[in-house]
């Protein structure tokens, strides 16, 4: 088994018209055993940045420590918010660092460019391989499941509410066939004033 | 000729060689078609010393065959018969193969039996073990005893014991002596009892299901007992989920008393719950 299949996990973000939205369950597992279901794994880096970081729940946490830190420093230096393409770019070569020694988790980063509020995803492998494809990323045990769903669902310019039911319906569909996913959900659907939060009703096996 | 004996060489030559062909000759190609108990294995002398070869792949790693490991089963005995309930997830490593597997083999209308493990080894098995039932009943003019099937099963299996069949099951019934419920796994054990589970999601089951166990339960407090564990070990276990299935198995034969979706179970009891807390 592969240490980044320990805790399980599943992780989706979209792009839309003028909006993003990113996705995840909320499963702590260990292997078979579902010890919590009020994990979270998206984290809020900024007003319109937000990163995932589904693998290795103990790795989710420390990265998630790791980033805060790094993209403190960089805004009080530059005295400026960071921007998503940037903040990528930092997580990418932070993981590197690591290269024989990584952390487990696969982080996908959502988010609008500051100033063109210009929709903004990529994910990376373990050890900071950007990828920054024009519709949509997907991370976790899942990750199959999803980009199945994901390419059957998508379409481009997608508004605020049918990215929401997209994105859910990808990630809920994807999940209910991973054994260790699952258990509630996240979505965040990000546009130019408002970030929306919702939680989502799933099965609970 | 004592050569060609030993070596097993058919002797074509010989006046049988018509008969052969059709008797040996094609019977050797379709081995279990006349007889379940009789599957196909390599040539090796000592099939459960030597097939441990055969579980290995050439660079040293398992071979892993079983699909559907993950599961909850579980059978109790109280004073109204036996009840049975099971989940219905089928899996092959992570991934959920069927959310709606049937898990309870309905052997013939007094017999049941559960499955856990390999899937394809259960269902064979369960197969093999209804036909040699209904033979029974046949040549004797009455239903085999639980205790009987059971032993056939753990006697069946116990000739492959070590060759990798996997399997954990429960036979319920009721006989001329009344309810019985027995537990038979392929390592060969069998033996009667009251209250089993069995699978990967069985601890959290037990947790439930020997809180709320008594002999004295009414039908219906039997079945949510059930119904109920099943549905926390669905809950916790990765590898379990899907329908909940009750079966009672009575005098009069066995009867399915519900499906019910793990969904609806959970937010049932999420509002169950949440109606005690308030009030």
């Amino acid at each position: 088994m592969s240490i980044l299949a320990y805790n399980g996990g599943a992780m989706v973000a979209m792009k839309g018209e003028n909006c993003v939205a990113i996705a995840a369950d909320r499963r702590f597992g260990i292997q078979a055993q579902t010890v919590a279901t009020n994990f979270e794994k998206v984290f809020e880096m900024g007003p319109h940045l937000f990163v995932g970081l589904p693998g290795l729940a103990t790795d989710t946490q420390t990265v998630m420590e790791k980033l805060r830190f790094r993209k403190n420093l960089y805004e009080l230096k530059e005295n400026r918010r960071i921007s998503p393409k940037v903040f990528a770019a930092m997580i990418s070569n932070m993981l590197y660092e690591k290269r024989f020694g990584p952390f487990f988790v696969e982080p996908v980063v959502a988010g609008l460019m500051p100033g063109t509020f210009e929709p903004y995803i990529c994910n990376m492998d373990l050890i900071g391989c950007i990828n920054q494809p024009t519709d949509f990323v997907v991370g976790g045990t899942a990750s199959a499941q999803l980009y199945g769903m994901c390419e059957a669902l998508w379409e481009p310019n997608l508004g605020p509410d049918d990215l929401f039911e997209t994105i859910s319906q990808a990630l809920m569909n994807a999940f209910d066939r991973d054994a260790i996913s699952g258990w509630g959900a996240t979505v965040y659907i990000i546009e130019k004033d408002k970030v929306t939060v919702k939680n989502l009703k799933t099965r609970m096996d | 000729m004592s050569l060609e004996e030993i070596c097993g060489i058919p002797q074509y030559n010989s006046l049988d060689y018509e008969r052969l062909m059709h008797d040996d000759g094609l019977s050797r190609y379709c081995r279990n078609f006349d007889n379940g108990m009789d599957l196909a294995v390599p040539p090796f002398l000592n099939q459960s010393n030597n097939f441990a070869k055969f579980t290995k792949d050439d660079s040293g790693r398992e071979i892993k065959i079983n699909f559907d490991h993950g599961t909850t089963t579980l059978g109790f005995m109280y004073k109204g018969g036996v009840v049975l309930a099971v989940d219905s997830r089928a899996t092959g490593g992570q991934f959920i193969g069927s959310q709606t597997m049937k898990k309870i083999v309905e052997i013939n209308d007094f017999l049941l039996g559960t499955l856990a493990g390999g899937a394809a080894d259960c269902v064979y098995w369960d197969r093999v073990l209804a036909k040699q039932c209904r033979m029974y009943e046949l040549r004797n003019r009455e239903r085999i005893s639980v205790a009987a099937a059971s032993k056939l099963m753990a006697n069946m299996v116990y000739n492959y014991k070590g060759m990798g069949l996997s399997m954990g099951m429960m036979l319920a019934g009721w006989d001329k002596r009344g309810p019985q419920l027995y537990y038979v796994d392929s390592e060969g054990l069998r033996t009667p009892g009251k209250v089993f589970s069995v699978g990967s999601g069985s601890i959290y089951a037990f947790g439930v299901l020997d809180s709320g166990y008594k002999w004295d339960l009414t039908d219906e407090e039997a079945y949510d007992l059930g119904r109920r564990s099943i549905y926390h070990a669905t809950h916790r276990d990765a590898y379990s989920g899907g329908i909940v299935r009750v079966y009672h198995m009575k005098e009069t034969g066995w009867e399915l008393i519900d499906n019910n979706d793990c969904n609806d179970l959970h937010y049932k009891y999420q509002e169950e719950k949440s109606k005690e807390g308030g009030a």
